[in-house]
């Protein structure tokens, strides 16, 4: 199972790495993992998405929970928040498919933001499905390099407390 | 309350008038152990901590001791805080000194002990610069303590002491580590301090949910076969009253863990003894018998369960716990409480009518009469270390507070002793720290002078620490080593005589000091026994000599816990006295798992 956390930890000096250890301890790996300032700036939120057994990934809410830096731990469903993730990728883009390529980039909204003879660099953003299908849209193609932010979330604001997400 | 009120504000009052006055970060240490009303600290000198130490000359409201090695000051800062309940300190240096204290900050860390300790670090300007005697203990430290700090500012000194002592004692107890650099000490700061800690992400819920609490005292209403299984934290929680009220009025027979020893009375008539790897047989079948387990501050440690997809299979489980965390861990509760042990225990039993098990009662009874917990201790054998710790009991009983090594001689003592209150018993029980034993008794000797501090030890475990004779004589503390001395390691020679065909390898001591001389060569006293007839009459010598005290007790290295429950196997599987034929024919001889 997938879960992601969003967690609102106290912008001290070693917290990261003392949240991401709980992970570590557990066998867990982190599949991604994106921290950066709030509105409050004595307050970091981190999100971190990991892959786990069910009540194992319970436990570490709860674990997260007891660290003394840590503010707020949301398990969050993927239906209740807006996720997104930038990525940057080059792909191989030779004279002859060139066009190709950046069509395909049109269809999904993402920037060339460099070229070269056989590439082409793309800037796009979405959530996780949108992310996913745009990287193996070009596949085919070859990418030659990449580079993700993992992913950052919020949840939906103003949701009634009686709304069920569709699981 | 008009009067209180008066004081309170009078006290609000007086630090927002007076213009924050600048002291030095060594006499803001000071201070704030003065305020947290720390009596002892356990310390070791360092050139980084020279400002701090040169207080301790000058003043008298706060005792140093010198130790000996700084993995004793945790452990004797341990023993402090588990016999008195208060938060034990330590004082140590940077680098080696810091890096000594992590066995004994694991060893508090993993029994919920509340210890804070100082560690001195090298100037913030040189922190990473792998500087002489610099060690990053607050990276080192962090999985091992509840929280830690390194303090960056003189002004932060305060109230980051204040926090410090507050998360130590509070919610599940646990050791606090603060690093403190030399300009911090050095410097000057405002010693201005909040009127409360108000931490924003630390909030331990105490009050038990009431419709939670509702439902443990309807289950124990229901059931015909309850069992109640308490834990550590009934005593970190100083439930114990609140147990023997809970047993007595809903007749609930009560089995401990070894670090739960002491919060019910082991001769009480509805006292199973120690469950577990080394329990009694009957506490072990009565687990799997009964149809409710309430868990107070246990944590359903492997040591307890042995395979836990298999322990209390019939029992529907309560578990009553501070931690969250501990809930669900190991094994799923059916009635979860979180909650403080005392806090709760007290609405239960508001809640709770008196109930009688005959039948349930005569069972357990049944269970006790068919497997007793016993030795065999042939005339002209050698002293069984077994009679050895029954004849302390009997001779000093509630007069002393017993601690242990790890090893055997601890099993022994927790189930042969009989234990009347609640820290009465202190032993290293998550880590199983060979050494803690002896620096933990000094530790409750100065929390305790009003009993004796005896240490039941092994010879492996206390030739650990045994240069912490020298601080006992020094500061003439009174603490007595009950040392059953078998020459060997003999927890795993018994692992190897039941598992590995009785091959012996690495354990025996071929050479052991002469304890008798070694007491006397550091100023102490001593005797050695070798026959039981010297038992009772060695102990009352031990009791009645004035200060620190070495009893060697020459005992059978043959000997083994019994029953044991193999590790990884399932309590069914228990090896009871009778049945070490069975093993000897290979029957259990595959090596468990650990």
């Amino acid at each position: 199972m997938r879960q992601v956390y969003s967690i609102l930890v106290n912008n001290h000096a070693g917290v990261l790495s003392h949240v991401a250890g709980l992970f570590t301890r557990r066998g867990y790996n982190i599949e991604s993992i994106a921290a950066g300032p709030t509105e409050d700036t004595t307050i970091t939120r981190i999100v971190i998405v990991a892959i786990g057994e069910e009540n194992e990934l319970h436990q570490i809410a709860k674990q997260l929970r007891k660290l003394y830096d840590v503010r707020e731990v949301e398990q969050i469903s993927y239906n209740q928040a807006v996720t997104r993730e930038l990525v940057l990728a080059t792909i191989k883009a030779p004279l002859s498919r060139r066009s190709e390529v950046i069509q395909l980039a049109n269809a999904f909204g993402a920037q060339v933001i460099n070229m070269t003879d056989d590439t082409v660099t793309l800037e796009a953003s979405g959530n996780d499905h949108k992310v996913r299908t745009l990287l193996k849209a070009f596949e085919g193609y070859g990418i030659s390099q990449m580079a993700r932010t993992g992913m950052i979330s919020l949840p939906y604001d103003g949701m009634p407390e009686d709304w069920e997400p569709i699981a | 309350m008009a009067v209180a009120t008066k004081a309170k504000s009078q006290t609000a009052k007086q630090p927002t008038k007076l213009k924050p006055q600048k002291i030095s970060g060594a006499e803001i240490v000071y201070r704030s152990l003065e305020r947290e009303g720390v009596k002892y600290v356990f310390g070791h000198p360092g050139a980084i901590l020279l400002t701090v130490l040169d207080l301790f000359l000058k003043r008298s409201k706060i005792k140093h001791l010198l130790i000996r090695h700084e993995q004793c000051a945790a452990h004797m800062a341990e023993g402090y805080a588990r016999a008195s309940g208060e938060v034990g300190v330590c004082l140590t240096t940077s680098g080696p000194g810091a890096t000594n204290l992590i066995t004994g900050i694991t060893d508090a860390y993993m029994d919920s002990i509340p210890i804070v300790c100082f560690t001195g670090q090298v100037a913030t300007s040189m922190v990473g610069n792998d500087a002489f005697q610099e060690a990053d203990i607050v990276g080192m430290t962090r999985t091992i303590t509840k929280h830690n700090y390194l303090v960056k500012s003189t002004d932060d000194l305060a109230e980051t002491i204040q926090e410090a002592f507050y998360i130590a004692r509070t919610g599940r107890p646990g050791p606090v580590l603060v690093d403190l650099p030399k300009d911090v000490l050095l410097g000057d700061g405002n010693y201005q301090l909040p009127e409360k800690v108000d931490l924003r992400g630390y909030k331990p819920t105490t009050k038990g949910h009431p419709r939670q609490i509702q439902r443990v005292a309807e289950a124990i209403e229901k059931s015909k076969q309850p069992l109640l299984y308490v834990g550590g934290g009934a005593i970190h929680a100083e439930a114990h009253s609140e147990i023997v009220k809970l047993a007595e009025t809903a007749e609930i027979p009560v089995t401990y863990t070894l670090l739960g020893a002491g919060a019910f009375p082991s001769a009480h008539e509805l006292s199973l003894g120690m469950l577990g790897m080394h329990g009694t047989a009957y506490a072990n079948y009565a687990t799997m018998e009964c149809d409710l387990l309430i868990a107070v501050g246990a944590r359903f440690d492997d040591r307890v369960t042995g395979k836990v997809s298999e322990f209390a299979t019939r029992a529907k489980i309560i578990h009553i716990d501070i931690d969250p965390t501990a809930i669900g861990k190991n094994k799923k509760a059916d009635i979860p409480v979180v909650g403080d042990a005392r806090q709760v225990l007290v609405e239960v039993n508001k809640l709770i009518k008196p109930q009688t098990r005959p039948l349930w009662k005569k069972r357990i009874q049944n269970l006790r009469t068919e497997y007793p917990l016993t030795f065999d201790s042939p005339d002209g054998a050698p002293i069984k270390p077994q009679e050895a710790i029954v004849a302390l009991s009997e001779e000093v009983g509630d007069k002393a507070i017993i601690t242990t090594e790890v090893g055997q001689h601890q099993m022994w003592a927790a189930q042969f002793y009989n234990f009347t209150f609640p820290r009465q018993f202190i032993s290293s029980g998550g880590l199983g720290t060979m050494g803690f034993g002896f620096p933990a008794a000094i530790g409750v000797a100065l929390a305790r002078p009003d009993k004796l501090a005896i240490d039941i030890a092994g010879d492996g475990s206390f030739q650990m620490v045994m240069q912490e004779i020298a601080t006992a004589v020094q500061y003439e503390i009174p603490v007595k080593v009950f040392l059953l001395n078998n020459a060997t390691l003999g927890m795993v020679r018994q692992w190897q005589d039941l598992f590995m065909d009785r091959r012996f390898s690495e354990v025996d001591f071929e050479s052991s000091p002469d304890y008798v001389k070694l007491a006397e060569a550091f100023g102490a006293s001593g005797r050695r026994i070798v026959d039981k007839e010297e038992i009772r009459p060695a102990i009352q010598e031990m009791i009645n000599t004035p200060g620190p005290f070495i009893l060697d007790v020459i005992v059978d290295p043959d000997e083994l816990v019994f029953p044991m429950v193999p590790a990884g196997g399932a309590t069914k599987d228990m090896i009871v006295r009778d049945s070490r034929k069975k093993i000897l024919q290979g029957k259990l001889s595959a090596l468990p798992d650990n």
